[in-house]
């Protein structure tokens, strides 16, 4: 089970890293949850700057860029 | 049957019904402003749409494809010379905020874990201001002198409010996030002078399509006027070989796409507008086909279409109709608009900066509500005010920032915005009338 969580105060490069994300999670066929972080303080809180960021199992991969479903992909497997 | 529902239903009927009966078709001033509305929105479109905003937005693309942000948020972490981050927080909104939603959770971020209150409230305030687009659009809708005003008082007064911040707030214990900042990685970048030649590049096409010479130009000035199509078709070269030889783009698609435009450009030397269009076209369906940056341009570049042109279009419509174009009355009489903000007296500056400071500007429609006032008869003083105020406030941002900052800060800092944008607006106006 993977938790993946987007964080973003809701701008549309946010919704498309969302997007990916979902979509590398179901191209691998692994089971995961989805989480949008909205609020600019839980951001902060996974010192996080630079949005969209995301985020695996609480550890922050990526941040300030939309990762495409293939790096996602690499980063899930 | 849910009762419930089939009353709200009902209620939505009834509203509608209303307004329909007492709809006032017919009223001149309202009539009006619907025509008005729609000649501002047709304005804007054969105007500004093909040679302003595409290769704006292609601009925009351009920076956060190409620019290496994190090497700017090395100047904003918390080992960062403190003087140095000033200067960098002021100018770094052009890089960082392509997007205006992304200005809190930087602002957050540099306040909390980074350089600290000072260069926060420097970029914060800067900011919104100084991304391209706004610039852009500002110098071509409202004219040059606004448009680099605007920059330049953007970037001095965040530095000088930033650090009024920092000396009033000073001694205080900053609540710092445990967390550790997370720097986006480095990317590996191609060298400065390409990145620095190819935006010059773009930025050539951007300006010398939009050349206009004035009624008391210079001869220098019409001469340049008028080779303005070879100036951009000689950067549309340079910009052609830089995709070829640096984002290694196959060359046929290039030139099949310079020769299209340049046919177009000779077969039809009256609408210059036709070859461009052809050389966007071209351009788009380039970076389409070529996996890789030129590819993540495109996208880049086409999402802030995708976001700023449907807010943009209500943003001009809406403008249109309460205000109309210079010289002709939308549904606000003009009157009111000159009673309250026109001139350059103080109170008038103090007026457009208050309310610029609590009204909420969707991104870039400031440019054509600013654009209504002023030809109902704003001064150009308090048009500033209204711009330096408008975009970096609002009422929504002012409960998030207070989330970040607290009540004391907030209210600290829109009082210096508001003063600040006065002052601006007081000293502009009394230069440029």
């Amino acid at each position: 089970m993977k938790r993946l969580q987007i964080l973003g105060t809701g701008c549309p490069k946010c919704k498309k890293l969302a997007e990916n994300a979902e979509a590398a999670a179901k191209e691998l066929g692994v089971e995961y949850e989805i989480e949008k972080i909205t609020d600019i303080k839980r951001i902060m809180e996974f010192g996080v700057m630079m949005t969209p960021a995301l985020a695996v199992d609480g550890e922050v991969k990526a941040s300030g860029k939309v990762l495409s479903v293939e790096q996602i992909k690499s980063l899930l497997s | 049957m849910d009762i419930k529902k089939e009353i709200k239903v009902l209620l939505v009927f009834a509203a509608v019904f209303l307004g329909c009966f007492y709809l006032p078709v017919g009223l001149p001033r309202f009539d009006n402003s619907i025509v008005e509305a729609l000649q501002l929105t047709k304005w804007y479109a054969r105007q500004h749409v093909l040679l302003c905003l595409i290769p704006a937005f292609f601009i925009a693309g351009a920076i956060s494809v190409f620019i290496n942000q994190a090497s700017v948020m090395r100047y904003l972490g918390p080992k960062a010379n403190k003087v140095l981050s000033f200067g960098v927080a002021s100018v770094s909104g052009t890089v960082l905020a392509v997007c205006s939603c992304t200005v809190l959770p930087l602002f957050g971020g540099i306040y909390r874990m980074g350089a600290g209150l000072g260069p926060a409230v420097a970029f914060l305030y800067s900011g919104p201001a100084i991304n391209v687009l706004a610039i852009i659009l500002t110098a071509r809708v409202l004219g040059l002198e606004l448009g680099i005003a605007r920059a330049v008082g953007a970037i001095l007064f965040s530095i000088i409010i930033g650090l009024l911040m920092h000396f009033i707030f000073g001694k205080e214990e900053q609540r710092r996030c445990d967390a550790q900042p997370v720097m986006p990685e480095q990317e590996t970048s191609r060298p400065l002078l390409q990145t620095g030649l190819y935006f010059a590049t773009l930025i050539g096409i951007l300006v010398f399509a939009n050349w206009q010479a004035g009624h008391e130009a210079s001869d220098v000035w019409r001469s340049l006027s008028s080779g303005k199509w070879f100036i951009t078709g000689g950067f549309a070269l340079a910009l052609a070989a830089m995709l070829v030889f640096w984002m290694r783009v196959r060359a046929w698609k290039v030139v099949a796409t310079a020769g299209v435009t340049a046919l177009l450009g000779l077969a039809f030397p009256e609408t210059p507008m036709l070859a461009f269009a052809a050389g966007v076209v071209g351009l788009s369906i380039i970076t389409a086909t070529t996996k890789g940056e030129p590819r993540d341009w495109l996208n880049s570049s086409w999402g802030f279409a995708k976001q700023i042109l449907p807010l943009l279009f209500v943003g001009v419509l809406v403008a249109g109709a309460l205000l109309g174009r210079p010289g002709h009355e939308g549904l606000i009489p003009s009157r009111w608009v000159s009673t309250a903000v026109g001139g350059n007296s103080l109170l008038a500056n103090f007026f457009a900066s208050l309310a610029g400071a609590f009204m909420y500007f969707a991104t870039l429609t400031e440019v054509p509500i600013l654009q209504g006032l002023l030809g109902a008869g704003m001064g150009k003083g308090p048009a500033l005010a209204l711009l330096l105020a408008g975009p970096a406030l609002s009422l929504p941002n002012m409960l998030v920032i207070r989330q970040i900052l607290g009540t004391k800060k907030t209210v600290v800092y829109v009082l210096l915005v508001v003063a600040m944008a006065t002052v601006s607006g007081v000293v502009f106006g009394t230069f440029f009338k």
